[in-house]
């Protein structure tokens, strides 16, 4: 079903990496995969594999969780490996069979390729697994502040996204709904070719959209009601706040690149 | 044979997540030809999870569903074709009109059971009838029909397919008492014109008391009560435990038996009750000793023009007007 698509999902919980600032979780992603990008060779790519493996230990999500998060993105990930075996030309060649050439250069980047891509999602999984998307925004909303003073809207960005968010949920909920209610009268969304899969969307379509812009107008309304005039003077209930395990965290972040400096 | 059974039917949602949640569980279920079956539980008892297995929409996590006998998951193609033969209409259903006509979305139905041109106009206009929209609204917008007509209109649209069991999913929520009698009063007559099977879920009492004639009660996904409306109603201990409510007619018996009056078992409608109060009326002048108590029951039983007006238009469900002269006290 459409429900389990996990990609930025969130899993509530009460470990050191949940309670994290949003703004070090994000700041510590950042530098994270810019850690990534820099790390060179074997010793390199190791450390940045324990750390993550590491990180996720404490957060404590399944691995199950992480293997159904990357299924979307399997597709690139085997892409990725095929280009780079086939098409990078190395010395020590490995198997020829005519045009077909396939290297041991070609071989070792591949897997580098790969498995930079994969820690690199799950890292982003790190963030999204165990932040609530209301903090997420809350987080970046913060951080990008200072841009106001040029006269960027960041509030309105930032509620803008978090109403996004919060409606992927309802949206695929109704989606459902509405896909098991034309099912109960005999609509097929699984067989028959493109024409006919494209018709038989249209019936989703028009009352999902309908819901949406229902849904949207009583969300305005709601809001209006309990006076929501935009950013100006508005306070926080829950004020971020950085605690010492905040400071820990980001000189954590610092040592990772001074280590893969080093190993590099 | 039974016409629609489950085995050891249970569905867990979310399986291998935080969320994972059993919503039915080991339920074994059959329904005869030609029942109406009243399904009642409290807000997540797993009513709507449970009536979705019976169509093949949800897949039960364990355990099977059997349509006469055969499974109904035997192949996607015989999954495709139950659905025309189990008619399920969800809760809200007018939230998933989207044709341009009235007919067009009635017609949708039929139209994907590839029948012929004429016999889809004869369902349609004989399914709008059923449900009390005319001629008139056929070529209307659905976007323009009130909150009611759009219920019924979507209603129309399952029954156009002809099911032979037809499975609603709160059918009357949201309407008002004259909306919720009309809409009960349509389903009766597409029932007693083609003898389907009936599957209601309803957090309406009355509504349930005066149609069913077999209740199941579902509890955190189980099975707890199956039963005659009599029978289940009668342990309305039980039922206000497990966040229901008996019909109001049954809990003033109840009280009225409390207080000495020799009513009988199985009341649990207001017509029910009346005949029988009206009966002990009768036989007062002999039972000399409750008479005292007897004459406060009566009285207060005439009392409304409320009653005697309810009988004549066959509604019932008011609750405010019981509410207003008896004061909550039937909750006791
Ligand atoms: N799509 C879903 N994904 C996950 N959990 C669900 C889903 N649908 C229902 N549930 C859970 O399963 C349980 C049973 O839900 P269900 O909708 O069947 O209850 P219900 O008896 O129909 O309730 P109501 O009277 O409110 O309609 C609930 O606890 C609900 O949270
Ligand atoms: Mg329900």
């Amino acid at each position: 079903m459409l429900k389990d698509i996990t990609l930025g999902q969130f899993f509530p919980g009460d470990t050191l990496v949940h309670r994290l600032d949003p703004r070090t979780k994000l700041i510590l992603m950042v530098v994270y995969i810019t850690a990534l990008f820099m790390a060179k060779g074997f010793p390199a790519y190791t450390f940045m594999l324990a750390v993550l493996i590491t990180c996720l230990a404490v957060s404590r999500i399944k691995p199950k969780a992480i293997f159904r998060g990357l299924k979307p993105i399997f597709i690139i990930i085997c892409i990725t490996v095929i280009l780079n075996i086939f098409f990078i030309r190395g010395e020590t060649v490995l198997f020829q069979y005519r045009a077909i050439v396939i290297t041991q250069e070609g071989l070792i980047t591949a897997v580098f390729m790969a498995s930079r891509l994969m820690m690199l999602i799950i890292s982003t999984f790190l963030l999204t697994y165990t932040t609530s998307p209301i903090t997420l925004t809350d987080g970046l909303e913060r951080m990008l502040s200072p841009l106001k003073k040029i006269k960027l809207p960041v509030h309105e960005f930032a509620m803008m996204m978090s109403i996004a968010l919060r409606m992927i949920p309802t949206l695929i909920e109704e989606t459902d709904k509405i896909m098991s209610a034309q099912k109960s009268r005999g609509a097929d969304f699984e067989t028959g070719g493109l024409l006919k899969r494209a018709k038989a969307v249209l019936p989703l379509l028009i009352p999902l959209f309908i819901s949406a812009f229902r849904r949207a107008d009583e969300l305005a309304t709601a809001m209006e009601s309990r006076c929501y005039h935009g950013g100006e003077g508005r306070t926080k209930m829950k004020i971020l706040r950085f605690a010492s395990r905040d400071f820990v965290a980001l000189l954590f972040g610092a040592c990772i690149v001074a280590a893969v400096v080093l190993l590099n | 044979m039974a016409l629609i059974r489950t085995e050891n039917l249970s569905h867990t949602y979310s399986t291998g997540t935080p969320f994972e949640r059993v919503a039915v569980h080991d339920i074994n279920f059959t329904a005869e030809k030609g029942e109406y079956v009243g399904i009642i539980g409290a807000t997540g008892s797993g009513k709507s999870t449970f009536i979705q297995h019976l169509n093949g929409l949800l897949k039960p996590t364990t355990g099977n569903v059997y349509y006469d006998g055969t499974d109904i998951h035997e192949s996607k193609k015989h999954t495709h074709d139950i659905r025309f033969k189990v008619g399920l209409v969800f809760q809200y259903p007018e939230y998933q009109l989207f044709e341009s006509t009235v007919f067009d979305d009635i017609a949708f139905g039929p139209k994907n059971m590839g029948l012929p041109e004429d016999e889809i106009r004869e369902r349609v206009y004989e399914a709008a009838g059923f449900v009390g929209l005319g001629e008139s609204f056929m070529e209307k917008s659905p976007f323009g029909l009130s909150g009611g007509e759009k219920r019924r209109a979507a209603i129309a649209g399952v029954i156009a397919m002809r099911p032979e069991v037809l499975i609603l999913d709160e059918p009357t929520a949201g309407l008002d008492p004259q909306g919720q009698a009309e809409i009960i009063r349509n389903i009766m007559s597409y029932k007693a014109t083609h003898g389907a099977t009936v599957l209601l879920v309803t957090h309406n009492m009355e509504e349930i008391a005066r149609n069913v004639n077999r209740i199941v009660l579902l509890n955190k996904g189980n099975i707890v009560m199956d039963g005659t409306p009599a029978h289940v109603f009668s342990e309305s201990e039980r039922l206000s435990k497990l966040g229901l409510a008996a019909p109001k007619a049954s809990l003033i018996a109840a009280k009225l038996r409390t207080l000495g009056l020799p009513l009988e078992q199985d009341i649990y409608t207001l017509k029910r009750l009346r005949k029988n109060l009206n009966e002990l009326k009768g036989e007062s002048g002999k039972l000399k000793a409750e008479n005292e108590q007897h004459e406060i029951m009566a009285g207060q039983m005439n009392r409304p023009p409320v009653l005697q007006q309810e009988d004549v238009t066959g509604q019932m469900n008011r609750p405010p007007v019981w509410d207003a002269n008896d004061g909550g006290e039937q909750h006791a």
